[in-house]
């Protein structure tokens, strides 16, 4: 379990310190890699960056809704399903890194045999 | 006459200066500074221009907002060559409104700072004193308004991003409410905080340009569809019996002692000039900085998920497979703060810690909002320092992102409450670095905003000091 109860807080948590197995987890989930180095110091600078996060327990929240964005009075936006203009396919693809006709192209997603 | 460049628009228009001028005028001052503040990415080395409301006036624009066909970056490496197809609503407003468009502003890749130093090109440099860091992340556009580069210059502001380095650059920056400008087109970093704004030499010239930009978009859902007032009418210079509130929790240990001076001093001014000073509080103040640290990167990495080296910028080389080829895109094309905010984000949304985390900052967020709601029964608009220091060395928080993080402790809470906030310059310390006064109002009352900041800056010379260069 990530979190422990900290007994006498009410609904509050103690969040645990990051370590280098945790920011490599972290990593792959968000597609990035990093050296042994690069570990370390991310794993100490995310650790002070939570550890100052930690804060926020001391406020009471347990009656508080979320705030998602600033906007109360905003709810879903529809727009009537017409047909418009849009950008060509030519426009859209002119960014390409590699593109071959209307597609991009991309590395192997599945190992041919 | 002063020089074209040294000029604010409204004076410009006003005095019907020929557009050639004013474009030779800065089109000189940029070949002679620009070596020296690195201020833009890119200058448009021939801008077209048109008749209408803002006809020729030389414009910068911060490089997350795209201008089709130009090379669009935030000033990072994994968007290299990318040129967007399509022009921003406001880059479509500007151009309608006859605007020169100038260049692209220098900027912390993906608006990932408070300092200038974490761009792809290298820092820019604070014309004040060349050492030192502009602030962040719109660094590029304010050191260009405050060299005489630009006349005006948009930036985006999602922790203080407008209003930092237009504070710590001794000139004008309005972050307007969440919803007023339409955000198509800006390259999104954290979509329930970021929000386009003017950063100018005057506060008039920032009710023009707000008003040239300002409105309902259908293609912004997060776009407000109420009426936009007519700034113009709010550069009024009298403040009689307007009620201005001061926070406590905003001149605490920590805040530079010649900012608390200016700052304070500043409010006598407003009170001298006939408003009602009333102390107000808003006790969550200090968690403000910790929530944004959660709400902020967490939507950054998800929205960063799109970089992956498929549809536009930079792609990895001899990558054996697609998800290599992401791994190794990524790697090579964020820098290291862009980098370090996706790591947290990540880390705050994951599972297991999601509700300690993410909701649990969101249950903050109501709270820091509801003490606005609360001070706003009291008072019609808060006056407060805009950064707690100002602007310091070049380098000399780059190793600590904590500390770094801490220098938009007074910015973030308009951002996570949506209110407008305007910084205006309210003095220069003794190392002659510039001052900035915050001022913030209810949501969508960019007016009292307006009035408030005119008339201070009108009864002061604040706004006149420029650097020497």
């Amino acid at each position: 379990m990530p979190l422990k109860k900290v007994s006498g807080y009410g609904n509050l948590y103690r969040m645990k310190a990051i370590d280098k197995k945790t920011v490599q987890r972290v990593a792959h989930l968000a597609r990035l890699e990093f050296d042994e180095s690069q570990l370390e110091l991310y794993s100490s600078q995310l650790a002070s960056i939570l550890s100052y996060i930690d804060k926020l327990n001391e406020v009471d929240t347990a009656a508080t809704h979320p705030t998602s964005h600033p906007l109360a009075s905003l709810k879903n936006v529809f727009r009537k399903d017409i047909l418009k203009p849009s950008l060509s396919s030519d426009d859209a693809l002119s960014s390409a890194p590699a593109k071959d006709g209307g597609f991009f192209v991309v590395p192997p997603v599945i190992e041919g045999k | 006459m002063e020089n074209p460049c040294s000029s604010t628009a409204h004076k410009l228009l006003h005095d019907k200066i020929d557009p050639i001028k004013i474009g030779l005028s800065v089109s000189d001052r940029i070949k002679a500074v620009e070596s020296k503040v690195k201020a833009f990415a890119r200058v448009n080395p021939s801008p077209s221009w048109n008749k209408g409301k803002l006809a020729g006036i030389p414009t910068l624009i911060k490089d997350n907002i795209c201008v089709k066909g130009e090379e669009a970056t935030c000033a990072s490496r994994i968007l290299t060559g990318f040129k967007p197809p399509y022009d921003a609503t406001v880059i479509r407003k500007l151009k309608d409104a006859g605007a020169a468009l100038i260049g692209k502003a220098n900027m912390d890749e993906f608006a990932f700072g408070s300092s200038c130093e974490t761009s792809c090109y290298g820092p820019t440099h604070n014309p004040w004193n060349l050492d030192r860091i502009p602030g962040g992340s719109s660094g590029g556009s304010a050191a260009a308004v405050a060299a005489d580069e630009t006349i005006l210059a948009l930036g985006s502001d999602n922790g203080g991003s407008i209003r930092q380095p237009a504070a710590l650059c001794g000139v004008v920056g309005l972050k307007p409410t969440y919803g007023r400008v339409s955000r198509y087109g800006l390259i999104a970093f954290a979509s329930s905080l970021d929000q386009i704004g003017p950063i100018t030499k005057d506060v008039e010239d920032a009710a023009l340009l707000l008003s040239v930009i300002a409105g309902y978009d259908e293609m912004d859902s997060t776009s407000v569809d109420v009426p936009v007032p007519d700034y113009k009418k709010s550069i009024v210079k009298d403040i009689r019996n307007l009620r201005v509130g001061v926070p406590k929790e905003y001149f605490v240990k920590g805040i530079d002692p010649e900012v608390e001076s200016a700052v304070k001093k500043a409010i006598g001014v407003l009170k001298d000039l006939g408003a009602k000073i009333v102390d107000i509080s808003l006790p969550h103040t200090e968690y403000a900085v910790a929530t944004y640290y959660i709400v902020g990167p967490a939507e950054a990495s998800s929205n960063l998920a799109r970089f992956d080296g498929v549809q536009y910028g930079l792609r990895a080389k001899d990558a054996k497979d697609i998800i290599n080829m992401y791994t190794q895109t990524r790697s090579e094309g964020f820098g290291s703060e862009a980098k370090r905010r996706i790591l947290l984000g990540t880390y705050c949304l994951s599972t297991g810690y999601y509700d300690a985390y993410y909701l649990k900052a969101q249950k903050v967020r109501t709270k820091i909002r509801e003490d606005f709601e609360r001070a706003f029964k009291l008072c019609d608009i808060i006056a407060t320092p805009t950064a707690p220091t100002p602007a310091f060395k070049i380098g000399e928080k780059a190793n600590d992102p904590l500390s770094m993080y801490l220098s938009d402790i007074f910015t973030i809470p308009a951002n996570l409450a949506g209110i407008p906030a305007i910084s205006i310059p309210c003095g220069l310390s003794k190392d002659g670095l510039p001052i900035g006064l915050q001022m913030m109002a209810k949501p969508f009352d960019e007016e009292t905003i307006f009035r408030a900041a005119y008339t201070f800056e009108q009864s002061t010379d604040h706004h006149t000091k420029r650097p020497n260069l």
